[in-house]
Protein backbone atom coordinates (compact mmCIF):
# COMPACT_ATOMS: atom_id res chain seq x y z
CA UNK A 1 0.00 0.00 0.00
CA UNK A 2 2.68 2.83 1.20
CA UNK A 3 4.54 1.30 -1.51
CA UNK A 4 1.85 1.81 -4.31
CA UNK A 5 1.46 5.12 -2.67
CA UNK A 6 5.08 6.52 -2.99
CA UNK A 7 5.15 4.62 -6.62
CA UNK A 8 2.21 7.50 -7.86
CA UNK A 9 3.78 10.53 -6.10
CA UNK A 10 6.88 10.11 -7.19
CA UNK A 11 5.69 9.06 -10.95
CA UNK A 12 3.76 12.05 -11.11
CA UNK A 13 7.12 14.04 -10.04
CA UNK A 14 8.58 12.52 -12.43
CA UNK A 15 6.52 13.45 -15.11
CA UNK A 16 5.64 16.73 -14.35
CA UNK A 17 9.48 17.57 -14.24
CA UNK A 18 9.69 16.00 -17.48
CA UNK A 19 7.11 18.44 -18.69
CA UNK A 20 8.55 21.45 -17.26
CA UNK A 21 11.82 20.14 -18.57
CA UNK A 22 10.66 21.00 -21.98
CA UNK A 23 7.93 24.10 -21.55
CA UNK A 24 10.31 25.95 -19.31
CA UNK A 25 11.67 29.25 -21.38
CA UNK A 26 15.04 29.68 -18.98
CA UNK A 27 17.29 27.24 -20.32
CA UNK A 28 18.97 27.34 -16.71
CA UNK A 29 15.73 26.28 -14.82
CA UNK A 30 15.20 23.81 -17.48
CA UNK A 31 18.42 21.36 -16.54
CA UNK A 32 17.45 22.05 -13.15
CA UNK A 33 14.19 20.60 -13.76
CA UNK A 34 16.26 18.15 -15.42
CA UNK A 35 18.10 17.42 -11.96
CA UNK A 36 15.35 17.25 -9.88
CA UNK A 37 13.67 14.39 -12.34
CA UNK A 38 16.85 12.30 -12.39
CA UNK A 39 16.61 12.54 -8.31
CA UNK A 40 12.99 11.19 -8.66
CA UNK A 41 14.02 8.56 -11.24
CA UNK A 42 16.76 7.61 -8.52
CA UNK A 43 14.65 7.58 -5.64
CA UNK A 44 12.14 4.93 -8.02
CA UNK A 45 14.91 2.96 -7.81
CA UNK A 46 15.19 2.86 -3.83
CA UNK A 47 11.80 1.79 -4.26
CA UNK A 48 12.44 -1.04 -6.49
CA UNK A 49 15.55 -2.10 -4.24
CA UNK A 50 17.87 -1.63 -6.53
CA UNK A 51 19.93 1.15 -4.40
CA UNK A 52 23.43 0.65 -6.51
CA UNK A 53 21.45 1.80 -9.34
CA UNK A 54 19.86 4.33 -7.93
CA UNK A 55 23.24 5.67 -6.29
CA UNK A 56 24.82 5.37 -9.44
CA UNK A 57 22.06 6.88 -11.29
CA UNK A 58 22.48 10.06 -9.25
CA UNK A 59 26.07 10.08 -9.29
CA UNK A 60 26.53 10.01 -12.78
CA UNK A 61 23.25 11.85 -14.32
CA UNK A 62 22.36 14.37 -11.34
CA UNK A 63 26.07 14.93 -10.54
CA UNK A 64 28.00 14.60 -13.33
CA UNK A 65 26.37 14.96 -16.74
CA UNK A 66 24.09 17.51 -16.11
CA UNK A 67 26.53 19.84 -14.22
CA UNK A 68 28.37 19.46 -18.11
CA UNK A 69 25.12 20.46 -19.53
CA UNK A 70 24.53 23.69 -16.98
CA UNK A 71 27.85 24.53 -17.97
CA UNK A 72 26.95 24.81 -21.68
CA UNK A 73 23.88 26.26 -20.94
CA UNK A 74 25.67 29.33 -18.49
CA UNK A 75 28.48 29.51 -20.88
CA UNK A 76 26.55 29.61 -24.32
CA UNK A 77 24.43 32.85 -24.88
CA UNK A 78 20.97 31.80 -25.32
CA UNK A 79 19.41 34.81 -24.44
CA UNK A 80 17.51 35.62 -28.14
CA UNK A 81 14.46 33.71 -29.22
CA UNK A 82 14.65 30.68 -30.53
CA UNK A 83 12.00 31.46 -33.37
CA UNK A 84 14.91 33.32 -35.00
CA UNK A 85 17.37 30.17 -36.18
CA UNK A 86 14.49 27.74 -37.02
CA UNK A 87 12.54 26.57 -39.58
CA UNK A 88 9.47 25.98 -37.48
CA UNK A 89 7.27 24.29 -40.27
CA UNK A 90 10.29 21.42 -40.06
CA UNK A 91 11.03 20.78 -36.85
CA UNK A 92 7.23 20.16 -36.37
CA UNK A 93 7.47 17.52 -39.01
CA UNK A 94 9.78 15.73 -37.04
CA UNK A 95 8.85 16.24 -33.75
CA UNK A 96 4.96 14.96 -34.91
CA UNK A 97 7.05 11.47 -36.65
CA UNK A 98 8.97 11.14 -33.24
CA UNK A 99 5.63 11.39 -31.22
CA UNK A 100 4.65 9.39 -33.21
CA UNK A 101 6.96 6.60 -32.76
CA UNK A 102 7.02 6.82 -29.12
CA UNK A 103 3.69 6.60 -28.54
CA UNK A 104 3.30 3.57 -30.61
CA UNK A 105 6.38 1.43 -28.34
CA UNK A 106 4.26 2.83 -25.38
CA UNK A 107 1.18 1.09 -26.91
CA UNK A 108 2.92 -1.92 -27.47
CA UNK A 109 4.71 -1.92 -24.21
CA UNK A 110 1.16 -1.29 -22.74
CA UNK A 111 -0.41 -4.01 -24.80
CA UNK A 112 2.25 -6.94 -24.31
CA UNK A 113 1.82 -6.20 -20.48
CA UNK A 114 -1.78 -6.64 -20.99
CA UNK A 115 -1.23 -9.94 -22.72
CA UNK A 116 1.20 -11.73 -20.78
CA UNK A 117 1.21 -10.91 -17.54
CA UNK A 118 4.28 -10.29 -16.05
CA UNK A 119 6.11 -12.53 -13.78
CA UNK A 120 6.48 -12.38 -10.07
CA UNK A 121 8.64 -9.31 -8.83
CA UNK A 122 10.19 -8.96 -5.79
CA UNK A 123 10.59 -12.65 -4.87
CA UNK A 124 13.65 -12.20 -4.52
CA UNK A 125 13.52 -8.55 -2.70
CA UNK A 126 15.12 -9.60 0.56
CA UNK A 127 18.36 -10.93 -1.13
CA UNK A 128 18.58 -8.14 -3.48
CA UNK A 129 18.32 -5.63 -0.82
CA UNK A 130 21.14 -7.33 0.87
CA UNK A 131 23.72 -7.66 -1.73
CA UNK A 132 22.70 -5.33 -4.64
CA UNK A 133 26.31 -4.45 -5.29
CA UNK A 134 27.56 -7.67 -5.29
CA UNK A 135 24.72 -9.14 -7.74
CA UNK A 136 25.15 -6.23 -9.98
CA UNK A 137 28.52 -6.82 -10.46
CA UNK A 138 28.10 -11.11 -11.04
CA UNK A 139 26.15 -10.36 -13.75
CA UNK A 140 28.19 -7.94 -15.06
CA UNK A 141 31.17 -10.21 -15.54
CA UNK A 142 29.16 -13.54 -15.93
CA UNK A 143 26.20 -13.27 -18.17
CA UNK A 144 26.54 -9.91 -19.47
CA UNK A 145 30.19 -9.58 -19.92
CA UNK A 146 30.05 -8.50 -24.08
CA UNK A 147 28.06 -5.47 -23.55
CA UNK A 148 29.55 -3.94 -20.62
CA UNK A 149 33.43 -4.45 -22.64
CA UNK A 150 31.51 -3.11 -25.57
CA UNK A 151 30.25 -0.07 -23.22
CA UNK A 152 33.69 0.44 -22.07
CA UNK A 153 35.68 0.34 -24.69
CA UNK A 154 33.09 2.82 -26.17
CA UNK A 155 33.55 5.33 -23.17
CA UNK A 156 37.24 4.92 -23.91
CA UNK A 157 37.11 5.59 -27.85
CA UNK A 158 35.17 8.60 -26.92
CA UNK A 159 37.97 9.82 -23.96
CA UNK A 160 40.83 9.45 -26.63
CA UNK A 161 38.60 11.20 -29.21
CA UNK A 162 37.84 14.27 -26.85
CA UNK A 163 41.66 14.19 -25.83
CA UNK A 164 42.53 14.83 -29.73
CA UNK A 165 39.81 16.66 -30.12
CA UNK A 166 41.01 19.23 -27.45
CA UNK A 167 44.45 18.80 -28.24
CA UNK A 168 45.43 19.48 -31.95
CA UNK A 169 48.95 18.86 -31.83
CA UNK A 170 50.16 16.56 -29.32
CA UNK B 1 6.74 0.96 16.42
CA UNK B 2 9.70 2.30 18.55
CA UNK B 3 12.28 0.54 16.75
CA UNK B 4 10.82 1.42 13.25
CA UNK B 5 9.49 4.90 13.87
CA UNK B 6 10.91 7.01 17.33
CA UNK B 7 14.46 5.87 17.13
CA UNK B 8 15.72 6.70 14.18
CA UNK B 9 13.91 9.97 14.31
CA UNK B 10 15.38 10.57 18.04
CA UNK B 11 18.67 9.57 16.25
CA UNK B 12 18.26 11.69 12.69
CA UNK B 13 17.29 14.89 15.15
CA UNK B 14 19.97 14.60 17.63
CA UNK B 15 22.57 13.92 14.81
CA UNK B 16 21.21 16.97 12.85
CA UNK B 17 21.60 19.45 15.76
CA UNK B 18 24.83 17.82 17.14
CA UNK B 19 26.29 18.59 13.53
CA UNK B 20 24.47 22.41 13.11
CA UNK B 21 26.12 22.97 17.24
CA UNK B 22 29.36 21.35 15.39
CA UNK B 23 29.59 23.50 12.70
CA UNK B 24 29.11 26.80 14.71
CA UNK B 25 31.42 26.07 16.60
CA UNK B 26 33.73 25.10 14.41
CA UNK B 27 33.69 28.75 13.25
CA UNK B 28 34.98 29.54 16.46
CA UNK B 29 37.79 26.89 16.46
CA UNK B 30 39.20 27.69 13.11
CA UNK B 31 39.48 31.41 14.67
CA UNK B 32 40.76 29.85 17.99
CA UNK B 33 43.56 27.91 16.26
CA UNK B 34 44.54 30.57 13.84
CA UNK B 35 44.81 32.74 16.17
CA UNK B 36 47.13 30.65 18.49
CA UNK B 37 49.43 30.01 15.01
CA UNK B 38 49.60 33.83 14.98
CA UNK B 39 50.74 34.62 18.25
CA UNK B 40 46.70 36.34 19.09
CA UNK B 41 44.56 35.93 21.55
CA UNK B 42 41.50 35.49 19.04
CA UNK B 43 37.71 36.02 19.92
CA UNK B 44 38.07 36.77 23.77
CA UNK B 45 34.96 38.98 24.36
CA UNK B 46 31.44 37.09 23.83
CA UNK B 47 31.49 34.66 27.05
CA UNK B 48 34.78 32.99 29.24
CA UNK B 49 37.63 33.05 26.22
CA UNK B 50 35.04 33.79 23.62
CA UNK B 51 32.53 30.53 23.90
CA UNK B 52 29.39 32.42 23.01
CA UNK B 53 31.33 34.38 20.06
CA UNK B 54 29.33 31.45 17.84
CA UNK B 55 25.82 32.24 19.36
CA UNK B 56 26.75 35.89 18.99
CA UNK B 57 27.59 35.56 14.81
CA UNK B 58 24.06 33.51 14.64
CA UNK B 59 22.29 36.18 16.34
CA UNK B 60 23.74 38.84 14.22
CA UNK B 61 23.56 37.08 11.12
CA UNK B 62 19.99 36.53 11.62
CA UNK B 63 19.10 40.05 12.57
CA UNK B 64 20.88 41.22 8.68
CA UNK B 65 18.87 42.32 6.14
CA UNK B 66 18.54 39.93 3.55
CA UNK B 67 19.37 41.66 0.13
CA UNK B 68 18.88 40.21 -3.26
CA UNK B 69 19.93 41.42 -6.19
CA UNK B 70 16.84 43.17 -8.36
CA UNK B 71 18.54 41.14 -11.54
CA UNK B 72 19.33 38.12 -9.66
CA UNK B 73 17.16 34.84 -10.33
CA UNK B 74 15.18 35.15 -7.25
CA UNK B 75 13.93 30.93 -7.10
CA UNK B 76 17.65 30.09 -7.71
CA UNK B 77 19.11 32.61 -5.95
CA UNK B 78 17.30 32.05 -2.67
CA UNK B 79 17.64 27.55 -3.57
CA UNK B 80 21.20 27.78 -3.80
CA UNK B 81 22.38 28.22 -0.66
CA UNK B 82 19.82 25.13 0.72
CA UNK B 83 21.33 22.51 -2.47
CA UNK B 84 24.77 23.58 -0.71
CA UNK B 85 23.77 22.79 2.98
CA UNK B 86 21.54 19.51 2.43
CA UNK B 87 23.60 17.28 0.73
CA UNK B 88 26.24 18.14 3.45
CA UNK B 89 23.76 17.51 6.14
CA UNK B 90 22.14 13.73 4.98
CA UNK B 91 25.67 12.68 4.60
CA UNK B 92 25.30 11.81 8.30
CA UNK B 93 23.15 9.24 7.87
CA UNK B 94 25.34 6.70 6.68
CA UNK B 95 28.34 7.66 9.02
CA UNK B 96 28.93 5.04 11.98
CA UNK B 97 29.40 7.01 14.99
CA UNK B 98 29.93 3.57 17.12
CA UNK B 99 28.49 -0.37 17.05
CA UNK B 100 25.49 -1.27 18.13
CA UNK B 101 25.29 -0.64 21.82
CA UNK B 102 23.09 -1.32 24.67
CA UNK B 103 21.12 2.05 26.02
CA UNK B 104 18.43 1.47 28.66
CA UNK B 105 17.99 -2.40 28.15
CA UNK B 106 17.69 -1.95 24.06
CA UNK B 107 20.00 -2.81 21.75
CA UNK B 108 20.39 0.69 19.52
CA UNK B 109 23.10 1.34 16.56
CA UNK B 110 24.96 4.57 17.01
CA UNK B 111 24.31 5.14 13.37
CA UNK B 112 21.34 6.09 12.04
CA UNK B 113 20.98 3.88 8.87
CA UNK B 114 23.56 1.07 7.57
CA UNK B 115 23.05 0.71 3.89
CA UNK B 116 25.02 -1.51 1.01
CA UNK B 117 26.05 1.22 -1.22
CA UNK B 118 27.23 3.69 1.78
CA UNK B 119 30.10 4.65 0.52
CA UNK B 120 28.75 5.52 -3.09
CA UNK B 121 25.98 7.08 -1.62
CA UNK B 122 28.36 9.65 0.26
CA UNK B 123 29.98 9.85 -3.04
CA UNK B 124 26.96 10.64 -4.77
CA UNK B 125 25.55 13.16 -2.18
CA UNK B 126 28.84 14.79 -2.24
CA UNK B 127 28.87 15.15 -6.19
CA UNK B 128 24.99 17.29 -5.89
CA UNK B 129 26.18 19.61 -3.48
CA UNK B 130 28.34 21.19 -6.72
CA UNK B 131 24.87 22.67 -8.20
CA UNK B 132 24.55 25.32 -4.88
CA UNK B 133 27.96 26.86 -6.19
CA UNK B 134 27.19 26.79 -9.50
CA UNK B 135 24.01 28.10 -9.15
CA UNK B 136 24.74 30.67 -6.26
CA UNK B 137 27.11 31.99 -8.88
CA UNK B 138 25.36 32.07 -11.85
CA UNK B 139 21.88 33.31 -10.21
CA UNK B 140 23.38 36.09 -8.33
CA UNK B 141 23.47 37.85 -12.53
CA UNK B 142 26.95 39.29 -11.74
CA UNK B 143 30.39 38.39 -13.11
CA UNK B 144 32.84 37.90 -10.08
CA UNK B 145 30.40 35.41 -8.46
CA UNK B 146 29.89 33.28 -12.23
CA UNK B 147 33.43 33.15 -12.65
CA UNK B 148 34.30 32.40 -9.02
CA UNK B 149 31.27 29.69 -9.40
CA UNK B 150 32.77 28.04 -12.67
CA UNK B 151 36.04 27.70 -10.84
CA UNK B 152 34.77 26.20 -7.64
CA UNK B 153 32.38 23.75 -9.68
CA UNK B 154 35.76 22.86 -12.73
CA UNK B 155 37.76 22.74 -9.42
CA UNK B 156 35.46 20.26 -7.30
CA UNK B 157 34.79 18.35 -10.25
CA UNK B 158 38.55 17.54 -10.87
CA UNK B 159 38.66 16.26 -7.44
CA UNK B 160 36.38 14.40 -7.53
CA UNK B 161 37.47 12.33 -9.82
CA UNK B 162 40.88 11.50 -7.73
CA UNK B 163 38.78 10.74 -4.62
CA UNK B 164 36.37 8.87 -6.39
CA UNK B 165 38.95 6.78 -7.78
CA UNK B 166 41.18 6.59 -4.42
CA UNK B 167 37.86 5.05 -2.72
CA UNK B 168 37.75 2.22 -5.14
CA UNK B 169 40.95 0.81 -3.63
CA UNK B 170 39.51 1.66 0.04
CA UNK B 171 36.66 -0.47 -1.69
CA UNK B 172 38.61 -3.15 -2.96
CA UNK B 173 41.18 -3.25 0.48
CA UNK B 174 37.85 -3.87 2.70
CA UNK B 175 35.73 -5.69 0.63
CA UNK B 176 32.83 -3.51 1.26
CA UNK B 177 30.77 -0.57 1.07
CA UNK B 178 28.97 -0.36 3.75
CA UNK B 179 30.24 2.51 6.52
CA UNK B 180 29.90 -0.60 9.01
CA UNK B 181 31.23 -3.29 7.21
CA UNK B 182 34.26 -1.45 6.38
CA UNK B 183 35.11 -0.44 10.24
CA UNK B 184 34.10 -4.51 11.12
CA UNK B 185 36.50 -5.13 8.59
CA UNK B 186 39.77 -3.20 9.94
CA UNK B 187 38.60 -4.96 13.16
CA UNK B 188 39.12 -8.21 11.17
CA UNK B 189 41.92 -7.53 9.46
CA UNK B 190 44.13 -6.11 13.02
CA UNK B 191 45.44 -3.17 11.15
CA UNK B 192 43.77 0.34 10.11
CA UNK B 193 43.41 0.85 6.59
CA UNK B 194 45.83 3.93 7.09
CA UNK B 195 48.70 1.32 7.31
CA UNK B 196 47.46 -0.72 4.36
CA UNK B 197 46.63 2.15 1.97
CA UNK B 198 49.01 5.24 2.80
CA UNK B 199 48.76 6.30 0.07
CA UNK B 200 44.89 6.49 -0.38
CA UNK B 201 44.82 7.94 2.87
CA UNK B 202 47.04 11.07 1.35
CA UNK B 203 45.17 11.31 -1.70
CA UNK B 204 41.81 11.06 0.45
CA UNK B 205 43.34 14.13 1.92
CA UNK B 206 44.42 16.48 -0.49
CA UNK B 207 41.41 15.68 -2.42
CA UNK B 208 39.12 16.34 1.02
CA UNK B 209 40.96 19.90 1.23
CA UNK B 210 39.76 20.43 -2.80
CA UNK B 211 36.42 18.96 -2.07
CA UNK B 212 35.95 21.25 1.08
CA UNK B 213 37.26 24.38 -1.03
CA UNK B 214 39.56 24.96 1.91
CA UNK B 215 42.66 26.66 2.24
CA UNK B 216 45.57 25.99 -0.11
CA UNK B 217 42.49 24.93 -2.62
CA UNK B 218 40.00 27.80 -1.56
CA UNK B 219 40.44 29.04 -5.08
CA UNK B 220 36.42 29.91 -4.82
CA UNK B 221 37.04 32.90 -2.37
CA UNK B 222 39.83 34.34 -3.84
CA UNK B 223 39.48 37.97 -2.36
CA UNK B 224 42.09 39.78 -4.20
CA UNK B 225 40.50 38.17 -7.83
CA UNK B 226 37.61 37.72 -7.16
CA UNK B 227 36.36 40.84 -4.92
CA UNK B 228 34.82 37.34 -2.49
CA UNK B 229 33.65 34.46 -4.27
CA UNK B 230 30.45 33.06 -5.53
CA UNK B 231 28.78 34.17 -2.67
CA UNK B 232 29.62 37.93 -2.81
CA UNK B 233 26.03 38.64 -3.53
CA UNK B 234 24.47 36.87 -0.77
CA UNK B 235 23.90 39.15 2.77
CA UNK B 236 22.81 37.67 5.94
CA UNK B 237 21.59 33.66 6.86
CA UNK B 238 22.02 33.08 3.57
CA UNK B 239 25.58 34.12 3.16
CA UNK B 240 25.97 32.06 6.45
CA UNK B 241 24.56 28.83 4.77
CA UNK B 242 27.61 28.89 2.15
CA UNK B 243 30.01 28.83 5.40
CA UNK B 244 27.94 26.56 7.69
CA UNK B 245 27.82 23.65 4.47
CA UNK B 246 31.69 24.51 4.14
CA UNK B 247 32.51 23.59 8.03
CA UNK B 248 29.79 20.97 7.81
CA UNK B 249 31.46 19.31 4.70
CA UNK B 250 34.68 19.34 6.53
CA UNK B 251 32.87 17.58 9.38
CA UNK B 252 32.15 15.21 6.47
CA UNK B 253 35.33 14.79 5.18
CA UNK B 254 36.69 14.19 8.24
CA UNK B 255 34.28 11.75 9.46
CA UNK B 256 34.81 9.56 6.25
CA UNK B 257 38.60 9.67 6.74
CA UNK B 258 37.66 8.16 10.20
CA UNK B 259 36.06 5.47 8.97
CA UNK B 260 38.02 4.76 6.22
CA UNK B 261 41.34 4.79 7.82
CA UNK B 262 41.59 5.31 11.35
CA UNK B 263 39.31 2.54 11.99
CA UNK B 264 36.33 4.30 12.97
CA UNK B 265 34.68 3.68 16.40
CA UNK B 266 37.55 1.26 17.08
CA UNK B 267 39.58 2.23 19.87
CA UNK B 268 43.63 1.84 19.05
CA UNK B 269 44.94 -1.62 18.57
CA UNK B 270 42.03 -3.29 19.64
CA UNK B 271 43.70 -6.28 19.49
CA UNK B 272 46.46 -5.93 21.29
CA UNK B 273 46.23 -7.08 25.07
CA UNK B 274 47.84 -4.65 27.52
CA UNK B 275 46.38 -1.93 25.67
CA UNK B 276 42.96 -3.20 26.68
CA UNK B 277 42.36 -0.14 29.06
CA UNK B 278 41.19 1.74 26.35
CA UNK B 279 38.04 -0.09 25.47
CA UNK B 280 36.88 1.86 28.68
CA UNK B 281 36.39 4.74 26.52
CA UNK B 282 33.42 4.70 24.73
CA UNK B 283 33.00 3.61 21.22
CA UNK B 284 31.92 7.24 19.98
CA UNK B 285 34.29 9.30 21.72
CA UNK B 286 36.92 7.47 20.30
CA UNK B 287 35.23 8.46 16.90
CA UNK B 288 34.70 12.28 17.92
CA UNK B 289 38.70 12.17 19.19
CA UNK B 290 39.80 11.14 15.49
CA UNK B 291 37.34 13.63 13.72
CA UNK B 292 38.37 16.25 15.87
CA UNK B 293 42.32 15.47 15.07
CA UNK B 294 41.06 15.66 11.40
CA UNK B 295 39.42 18.77 11.58
CA UNK B 296 42.72 20.21 13.76
CA UNK B 297 44.67 19.31 10.82
CA UNK B 298 42.26 21.15 8.47
CA UNK B 299 43.14 24.35 10.49
CA UNK B 300 46.66 23.72 10.42
CA UNK B 301 46.92 23.84 7.49
CA UNK B 302 44.77 26.56 6.77
CA UNK B 303 47.29 28.92 8.86
CA UNK B 304 50.10 27.30 7.43
CA UNK B 305 50.34 26.79 3.47
CA UNK B 306 49.66 29.63 0.80
CA UNK B 307 46.76 29.29 -1.58
CA UNK B 308 47.51 27.48 -4.80
CA UNK B 309 47.27 28.98 -8.31
CA UNK B 310 44.57 28.17 -10.04
CA UNK B 311 46.29 26.07 -13.38
CA UNK B 312 48.85 24.76 -10.33
CA UNK B 313 45.88 23.56 -8.47
CA UNK B 314 44.11 22.31 -12.02
CA UNK B 315 47.44 20.69 -13.13
CA UNK B 316 48.20 18.67 -9.38
CA UNK B 317 44.37 17.32 -9.91
CA UNK B 318 44.73 16.19 -13.79
CA UNK B 319 48.05 15.56 -13.49
CA UNK B 320 49.11 14.33 -10.20
CA UNK B 321 46.18 12.87 -7.99
CA UNK B 322 44.49 11.48 -10.89
CA UNK B 323 47.53 9.14 -11.68
CA UNK B 324 48.95 8.23 -8.67
CA UNK B 325 45.11 7.44 -8.05
CA UNK B 326 44.66 4.68 -10.19
CA UNK B 327 47.99 3.76 -10.28
CA UNK B 328 47.12 3.05 -6.51
CA UNK B 329 43.58 1.07 -7.64
CA UNK B 330 45.94 -1.07 -10.13
CA UNK B 331 48.61 -2.14 -7.40
CA UNK B 332 45.56 -2.43 -4.92
CA UNK B 333 44.23 -5.01 -7.53
CA UNK B 334 47.46 -7.06 -8.27
CA UNK B 335 48.38 -7.35 -4.56
CA UNK B 336 44.81 -8.62 -3.74
CA UNK B 337 45.03 -11.27 -6.53
CA UNK B 338 48.62 -12.08 -5.49
CA UNK B 339 48.38 -12.64 -1.66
Amino acid sequence: MAQSIAFYVLSTFILGFAVLVVTTRNTVHAVLFLVLNFLAVAALYVLLTAQFLAVIQVLVYAGGIVVLYLFVVMLVNLKRPPEDHMAPQRHNWIGFGLSALVLVELGAIIGYGAVAPAGPVGAQTSDLALNNVERVGMLLYTDYLIPFEVASMLLLVAMVGAIILAKREL
Amino acid sequence: MIDTYLIPLVKILFVLNATLIGVTYMVLLERKVIAWVQVRLGPMRVGPYGILQPIADAVKLILKEDITPTRADKWVFTAAPIIVMVPALITFAVIPFGPVVNLFGRQVPLYITDVNVGLLYIVSVASIGVYGIILGGWASNSKFPLLASLRASAQLISYEVAVTMTLVSMIMTAGTLSMVKIVESQYDQHLWFIFVQPVAFVLFFIGGLAETNRAPFDMAEAEQELTGGFHTEYSGMRFALFFLAEYANMIVVSSVATTLFLGGWLAPFPNVGWLSFLGYVPSWMWFLLKTFAFLYVFLWVRATLPRYRYDQLMRLGWKVLIPIAIANVVVTGIVKVLF
